[in-house]
């Protein structure tokens, strides 16, 4: 029934939280929360996107995203094509406006993009005539992790407004947090940033976000303590100065996660670099939701496919 | 042997603290290693050792914010246990020492051994200044809030600039987060090149290439910069010259968090100290044009500059007796850094109290130590000193293992006479030998 008739989503694309209403969100999570049985029954396949072309087109290389689209298209019923940067043709120096005319040309109904540039999906779509995705553009966003992460947190705790969420760590270079930060204020959630100055964006401070450079402050009676993955080119004394220094004073373990409410929780994107960010007894422990976010990934990506589905053009 | 139980009474001394400006004559007592009681009337204690000062100036002990020192690594030119009894004979009860050493002190467990080996080898305080960036190489920056939780108490590259501005910029913003100090070299090693000595007439007559002050500003100009954009706690280790002093005055004035400080070397002397190509005089930053001088002392007494160190920097005779141009810099300066620079005061160019608040009050606040004060509660970190009695001074008197001194057969005056670290009597003219 629901296959049939899709939700009233009043966008052609998803290239992020910024632009949606509270009302879109609460729209994608509730049709998210359906895909989650969907996805727990033997039978998973439906026909919502039967005779779609769905290409997934990753200029940076991301094992648990693509895969995650992958299986949602797959689940719907569309046809998906992985087309991965090694594989293409900008590696012989074709533009991206011209990669976006050809594939354009082949006529697919959904094509989700992942570039290492920001801005780079708003421009690919401005170039094609189907629905554009954004998997993830640069520090700029990522509006399906956010949402999974929304997904996670009101099935968890029964809702979003008034719980107090704590982002922590490489905000500066993170998608993931900015499209965090948008959803949840959105959605009635206390933000907190809690990060050593050097991986903040200068400027941030005028968001209107409470800041904290001290995980105990930063953690203390926080509902959800969301940490974010601190890539290792920026461990060693440009960023922060060490791994051992980072792991120190931000990194996730029990003794910091007490400052949080006794029932906190604690969530990741992924991939987690263990020792780091996060210890592995928090990571593994009761108060992980690492595991059920990677499970919420693929309804929401579903529901994301679904919600585009009434914006197709050869419809 | 004086047990650290016994009180002891200073009496009949001229009182000066720094901190309030007050100066008077009284008493001070000390009790379990603090100031039990200081003013014009102070109750003897029964069992107090009483030490009649004869109307000499009683007054904190000096606090060095810039010491080299050899251990680790360099133990044949000075240790930490040397450099402490040359401290304490010259009045310094706390010295922060460099990072540039060997191993660098940019690693927690160094910096927890200097402590430890300071602790059980040197009379005086010393309290280690971290690597600001690994190795001092100037790229990527030291571990500071472990560093600092193993006792490092500001983060410098010692004799080295940062000149990478990003490294700077990210190593300001860190640091302001711990609420650490960075101490800076500030001197573009670019602008430096192959000079050894203050750009000028006198250096164009010796055939040396100089250094332009603007080594200096181009520099400092940055640095605060910097911390406009960052927030970050600055100090610029020594400024030598007007302009730097008019730099940090702006700075100041726009309530920027800067601090700076002054090698006692270029408040006694110039360029022409220099004279026929002698190394002892070879300094960084190099000794400038009399004006500079002047204009530094100006900056000094107006309180631009906050405080005043030895730059104690010891160099042996392999690394001195060379050409002018081959040779290290630096000069031993812990012993005479009180007697060089009561020069001011006897030039009447600033008041003892002022001059005594640049070495051991303004220190004091900068670092957050609880010393630099003559209150009740404070450390009995005390040193005893008249400030006129006249003195020729010999090398090979020092303490120091190093004899490098630019002060050697120079007429002084003002010599300590003793020196108390914690309540201990630590050095004691009276009985020196």
């Amino acid at each position: 029934m629901k296959d049939a008739h899709p939700i009233a989503f009043p966008h052609r694309h998803l290239l992020g939280i910024e632009g949606l209403s509270p009302l879109d969100i609460k729209a994608l999570l509730d049709l998210a929360d359906e895909k989650v049985e969907v996805s727990r029954q033997v039978e998973k396949k439906k026909t919502t996107l039967r005779g779609r072309t769905q290409i997934n087109l990753f200029f940076e290389p991301s094992t648990r995203t693509q895969s995650s689209f992958e299986i949602a298209g797959k689940r719907l019923g569309a046809d998906v094509m992985n087309m991965s940067v090694a594989s293409s043709s900008v590696k012989k120096g074709e533009t991206l406006i011209d990669t976006a005319a050809t594939l354009n040309a082949m006529r697919p109904d959904l094509i989700i993009v992942r570039h290492h540039a920001a801005g780079a999906v708003h421009l690919l779509a401005q170039k094609v005539d189907c629905s554009v995705v954004n998997a993830g553009d640069g520090a700029h966003e990522h509006p399906t992790q956010a949402l999974l992460d929304a997904l996670t947190i009101r099935r968890n705790k029964g809702r979003i407004a008034g719980l107090t969420v704590a982002i922590c760590g490489d905000i500066l270079h993170s998608r993931v947090a900015r499209s965090n930060m948008i959803l949840l204020a959105a959605m009635g959630a206390h933000v907190r940033l809690v990060a050593p100055s050097t991986l903040l964006p200068p400027g941030i401070e005028r968001l209107g976000f409470e800041m904290h450079r001290d995980m105990k402050t930063g953690l203390k009676d926080a509902d959800i303590v969301m940490m974010l993955r601190l890539q290792r080119e920026r461990m060693n004394g440009s960023f922060v100065p060490s791994v051992k220094e980072y792991f120190r004073f931000y990194g996730l373990d029990q003794e910091k996660l007490n400052y949080a409410k006794p029932d906190a929780l604690v969530m990741h994107p992924g991939p987690m670099n263990r020792g780091v960010e996060i210890s592995s007894e928090v990571a593994d422990g009761a108060q992980s939701l690492i595991r059920e976010q990677v499970e919420m990934g693929v309804a929401v990506r579903m529901a994301v496919l679904e919600a585009l589905a009434s914006h197709l053009p050869n419809r | 042997m004086i047990t650290t139980n016994r009180p002891i009474l200073f009496k009949n001394a001229r009182l000066i603290d720094p901190d309030s400006g007050r100066e008077e004559r009284g008493g001070l007592l000390v009790r379990d290693g603090i100031i039990a009681d200081v003013g014009p009337q102070v109750a003897a204690a029964a069992d107090a050792e009483i030490i009649d000062c004869g109307g000499q100036v009683l007054a904190p002990g000096l606090i060095d914010m810039r010491a080299f020192i050899g251990e680790p690594g360099a133990a044949h030119r000075e240790t930490l246990k040397s450099a402490g009894e040359a401290a304490a004979a010259g009045g310094v009860t706390t010295i922060v020492s460099m990072p540039d050493t060997n191993p660098v002190l940019d690693d927690p467990a160094i910096i927890d051994f200097v402590m430890r080996r300071a602790r059980d080898t040197s009379i005086v305080n010393i309290r280690p200044a971290a690597a600001l960036t690994k190795g001092l190489k100037g790229e990527e920056m030291a571990e500071i809030g472990l560093l600092q939780d193993a006792g490092a108490i500001a983060f410098t590259d010692g004799a080295r600039s940062v000149t990478n501005a990003q490294v700077m910029r990210r190593a300001l913003t860190y640091a302001r987060d711990f609420d650490a100090l960075i101490v800076h070299h500030v001197e573009d090693p670019d602008l430096v090149g192959q000079g050894v000595m203050n750009e000028g007439e006198f250096a164009a007559r010796l055939g040396l290439p100089g250094i332009p002050r603007e080594a200096e500003t181009v520099m400092l100009e940055r640095d605060i910069r910097l911390v406009r954009l960052t927030g970050g706690r600055y100090h610029a280790a020594m400024i030598s010259c007007g302009d730097s002093a008019e730099i940090v005055r702006a700075a100041k004035a726009s309530g920027l968090p800067v601090t700076c400080g002054v090698s006692i070397s270029n408040l006694a002397l110039n360029e022409n100290d220099i004279g026929h190509y002698r190394t002892f005089f070879k300094l960084s930053p190099p000794l400038r044009h009399e004006d500079d001088r002047q204009a530094v002392i100006d900056a000094l007494a107006n309180g631009t500059i906050d405080v005043i160190v030895s730059d104690h920097n010891p160099q042996d005779v392999e690394t001195k007796r060379l050409p002018f141009a081959e040779a290290e810099d630096g000069a031993v300066g812990l012993e005479t850094l009180l007697s060089a620079a009561l020069r001011l005061v006897q030039a009447e160019r600033i008041s003892l109290p002022k001059l005594l608040r640049a070495m051991s009050t303004r220190p004091a606040e900068i670092l957050g130590l609880p010393g630099g004060r003559l209150q009740r509660g404070a450390p009995a970190d005390l040193i005893l000193f008249d400030p006129e009695t006249p003195y020729v001074l010999d090398k090979r008197q020092l303490r120091s293992l190093s004899k490098n001194t630019p002060f050697d057969e120079a007429r002084l005056e003002g010599q300590v006479t003793v020196t108390m670290v914690a309540g201990r009597i630590v050095f004691d003219r009276r009985t020196a030998s």
